[in-house]
């Protein structure tokens, strides 16, 4: 392969590097308003009065909304949210009214000119109690929203989506386990924090048609939501995301567009602006769910796990439009990769008055193995063998099967296993007592997977127009939010075509001009919109072959591509380069045919089905698995508590890699978000209130922080992936914090059970076990 | 009240009129359209405003604006002369420094402060210099190669 496979630079680079990418707050726009929101401040109330007449008389303003004025319920999996809150608040922060006006400043005056009264309820501030027969209900009309068909809302409680996993017999397996343990953890909540806080733009002209520029992952389920929401068709919807300024799942789905249209459409003509601050970011955009982990295991002395059941309750906030799917990938992911023969889970999404829980990279996962991978540890030690080994032994395998009951045929899970305590060298070499008293070496391991948490039948697509000069223009609207898809998505085109990356444009995100695509997310783009991207090439070379076999007098079936020509086959002599044909053949009295080459292709993921209801079992219940293993060697400090990680070894299975130098980047960053939620990151909430929503009291990680990264990769084949290539995106964090929770047992055999593991609580378990 | 202020912006001489409660983040990128540096917290604690006044790295979201009068004030903008990038943004292009680049401007300025300062600084100093400026996507190693790239080539050529 040429293309597919070499490190070549970002296609976006120069734009980045020079500044001149416009990001959504970057833009301005004549006669521009700017937008402020009026947020809830108790985490729980009925709203009295919102009162918006002072507000609306302030010169300046030009237009006040409140719920009222967007009435209807939307939700990507549950219809559970309004764009500002009806009749009730269910967390501090909550959209109450919105104001545009002329001046940001005329907009913050007016905000606190509304008026708002409140009676005041009890709160849910905690998933355990909010599950409990007798907890205040966040929402008590449950049963009249609309939800997709493989969700279990149980109206009358707060559970908005109860996920069930019974596989095998688990009565059986425990009778028959010789050891059976219980193990607890906790994950709290996280922010996302990319460093571009949500921006949108949106503006209606005189015919009703409405234009939104948003830093959002998915147009076009922007464009869909927006639709429901405010009644307006499609076709009148046009959604633009000129750039991301990081995502990892907190720009998916719909956020603050819905704020902000509503005004857009009381001042017609006028672009209305709405930028969140640093605060909103932390407290009004999605956050990483909290979850409480109980795992019972039951294992034989021969180290085989044959039972475990584990219950997952999750802290889904507020609203759990986007929560409830992540509730579903724990659950059909709750063994984590490993083969068990009997498992029972119950994974149980909560409503609380907690800010709104949504898609965070792992999606679930992160979350599900801190406990998972964790446990395997305290198994191994107490049948006196080696965290390595007792994965060796349950690891999956080819012909396995995993919590859904599928026999996985791909899986190179103990590959990617071998690789990192290869790189490591532990299996070599002992570990060597640090020179100072104070410093405790430790070494942990921990594996990984994910799949892409989507439903069954979601589609890409991808257009590709030939140029007369032989380059190319590549449509998608797959968002390039860091990941790097804009390249790779050209390199896959370029790979099919002959043609060079730096003769493809790729342009994405205009829902009037780039085709569909479901969302951003779930490291799917590679997979999904690549196999889109490949589908359009093969139709473009399709049509140049049509032509060429006519201009060149040799059968379709004889033709190949090589370096931009289309060639026959054995006779390299005959040939037309690519560029000649692309506005359709001439023939030699002068008349033309065919026309401009335009390839066009669309994808769903092959015969992804849904799980049965009671069991969660099923064939094939996701498009693929991305399995993997990192393993850290950490320093911590008994004195001050403090863990330094030294060195990170990661080895994940993407199937083909597209690009050595962006999969081997993404994957740094992924390590890095993962130890930052292992030792930094938490979301400090008290009694419904976001006690820390900045990045002094929040940090996430900073240089000084880098450990070493050691990076590879397994390729085996995805057979359904363009040129074999599966997604990595999300799963390459997942190991990191149970990684590093491991280590420090393998430091100073202490457990800290909850994230994120702080100095405090080391110091405090050490102190415990003295 | 508006302040006149003189200053240079990327090698040209400016007069501007500011009212005295303007940070130069807001006016560089509202009044002049320099939309390279970014607001990513507005508190000093994110280093995506970076910008460089007179040869020193600043949170611009914290510098008012009547603050540059007379100074010289240099923005990613102005760092690539007659469009030719800079040493530092084509290492960050090689090295793929970057990811979705909302940290990219302010941390190439960054990187650039140290090494008009210090041509030849240690890894440790790199990232030292860059510990103030928060990314999200990159895990920072190819950030540090980047910039250290740059340092060896400057080195060798001595
Ligand atoms: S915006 Fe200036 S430091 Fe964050
Ligand atoms: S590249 Fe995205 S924040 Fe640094």
């Amino acid at each position: 392969m040429k293309f597919v496979g070499e490190s070549v630079n970002r296609v976006d680079g120069i734009k980045k590097v020079t500044g001149s990418l416009k990001y959504v707050d970057d833009l301005k726009m004549s006669r521009m308003l700017y937008a402020a929101v009026k947020r809830s401040e108790y985490p729980h109330a009925k709203l009295l009065k919102v009162d918006i007449t002072k507000a609306e008389k302030l010169p300046g303003v030009k237009a006040v909304i409140t719920g009222k004025d967007v009435p209807n319920r939307v939700g990507l999996y549950l219809e559970d949210k309004t764009f500002l809150a009806n009749d009730k608040v269910r967390y501090r922060g909550e959209a109450i009214a919105a104001v545009a006006a002329e001046t940001h400043e005329i907009a913050q005056e007016a905000i606190k000119l509304i008026e708002v009264e409140y009676e005041e309820l009890p709160a849910v501030t905690n998933a355990l109690e909010g599950i409990k027969s007798d907890a205040p209900l966040v929402h008590p009309d449950l049963g009249d929203y609309k939800w997709g068909p493989i969700f279990f809302p149980e109206p009358g409680t707060n559970i908005s989506n109860l996920y069930k996993i019974r596989k095998g017999d688990i009565d059986k397996g425990f009778a028959e386990a010789e050891h059976v343990v219980e193990n607890q953890f906790f994950v709290p909540h996280i922010q996302h924090s990319p460093i571009e806080n949500h921006s949108v733009i949106a503006q209606m002209d005189p015919e009703e048609a409405l234009t939104i520029w948003s830093s959002c992952q998915s147009p076009f389920a922007v464009q869909k939501a927006l639709s429901v929401a405010f009644g307006l068709p499609q076709n009148k919807i046009r959604v633009i995301s000129p750039a991301v300024g990081g995502g990892f799942g907190g720009k998916a789905g719909t956020t603050l567009e819905g704020i902000v249209i509503p005004l857009a459409m009381r001042v017609k003509g006028r672009p209305v602006k709405l930028t969140y601050g640093r605060e909103d970011e932390f407290i009004n955009s999605f956050v990483r769910q909290g979850m409480h982990a109980t795992i019972k295991t039951g294992i034989n002395s021969d180290g085989k796990i044959v039972a475990v059941k584990n219950t997952f309750v999750w802290d889904g906030g507020a609203y759990t439009e986007y929560g409830v799917n992540i509730v579903r990938a724990g659950g059909y992911s709750s063994t984590g990769p490993y083969d068990i023969p009997n498992v029972w889970t119950d994974s149980v999404c909560v409503y609380t008055n907690h800010p709104v829980g949504g898609p965070y990279r792992g999606f679930g996962m992160s979350e599900i193995h801190f406990a998972i991978e964790q446990n395997m540890d305290i198994l191994a030690e107490m049948l006196g063998i080696t965290p390595i080994e007792v994965r060796r032994i349950n690891g999956l395998r080819p012909g396995g099967s995993n919590a859904t009951g599928q026999i996985v045929e791909v899986c190179g899970l103990q590959d990617c296993l071998e690789d990192v305590v290869d790189k490591l060298g532990w299996e070599r070499e002992e570990k060597k007592p640090s020179s100072k008293p104070n410093i405790y070496i430790g070494r942990g391991i921990s594996c990984g997977f994910k799949a892409p948490s989507m439903p069954n039948n979601v589609a890409s697509s991808a257009i590709i127009r030939i140029n007369e000069d032989g380059t190319c223009q590549l449509l998608v609207s797959a968002q390039d939010i860091g990941q790097g898809s804009d390249t790779t998505l050209t390199q896959i085109a370029s790979e099919v075509l002959t043609i060079p990356p730096d003769k493809i444009t790729i342009k994405t995100g205009d829902t009037d001009y780039t085709p569909y695509e479901w969302q951003t997310v779930a490291s799917r783009i590679t997979y999904c919109a690549g196999n889109a991207v490949v589908k359009a090439c093969q139709d473009a070379k399709d049509q140049l072959f049509e032509l060429a076999q006519i201009k060149l007098g040799v059968p379709k079936e004889k033709l190949i591509l090589a370096d931009e020509y289309i060639v026959a086959k054995g006779n390299e002599n005959k040939k037309v380069p690519i560029k000649e044909l692309a506005l359709g053949l001439s023939m030699e009295d002068g008349s033309g045919i065919h026309g401009p080459i335009i390839g066009r292709g669309s994808f769903i993921p092959p015969d992804v089905k849904n799980t049965d209801k009671t069991t969660g079992q099923g064939e094939k219940p996701t498009a693929f698995w991305t399995y993997g293993c990192q393993g850290a060697e950490i320093e911590v400090d008994i004195e001050t508590g403090k863990i330094k990680v030294k060195k990170v070894a990661s080895s994940f299975d993407v199937g083909k890699i597209i690009n050595p130098k962006l999969i081997e980047g993404q994957v740094e960053g992924g390590i890095l978000q993962g130890l930052g939620s292992a030792i930094l990151e938490e979301l400090i909430l008290e009694n419904g209130i976001v006690k820390n929503p900045n990045f002094v009291d929040y940090k996430i990680p900073t240089a000084d922080d880098m450990p070493e990264m050691i990076i590879s990769f397994v390729e085996n084949p995805e057979e359904t992936g363009p040129f074999g290539a599966r997604g990595v995106a999300e799963p390459c964090m997942v190991p990191t914090a149970p990684a590093i929770a491991n280590a420090l047992y393998d430091a100073l055999g202490i457990r800290v059970n909850s994230l994120p593991i702080t100095a405090e609580k080391v110091l405090k378990a050490i102190k415990e076990k003295q | 009240m508006k302040h006149k202020i003189n200053f240079i912006l990327n090698n040209e001489e400016i007069t501007h009129e500011v009212a005295a409660n303007r940070t130069l983040l807001d006016v560089i990128r509202e009044d002049f359209d320099l939309t390279g540096a970014k607001e990513g917290c507005g508190a000093g604690e994110c280093g995506a405003c970076t910008i460089l006044v007179d040869r020193k790295p600043i949170n611009a979201c914290l510098m008012l604006a009547v603050e540059a009068d007379g100074k010289e004030i240099l923005t990613i903008e102005g760092l690539s002369v007659n469009n030719k990038l800079d040493q530092i943004q084509q290492a960050f292009i090689d090295h793929a420094a970057l990811q979705c680049g909302y940290c990219t401007p302010g941390m190439i300025m960054s990187g650039k402060a140290l090494l008009m300062d210090n041509p030849s600084p240690t890894e440790e100093e790199v990232k030292e210099a860059i510990s103030g400026n928060l990314c999200r996507c990159t895990g920072y190693k190819k950030i540090v190669e980047a910039i250290m790239e740059v340092a060896d080539k400057t080195n060798s050529a001595r």
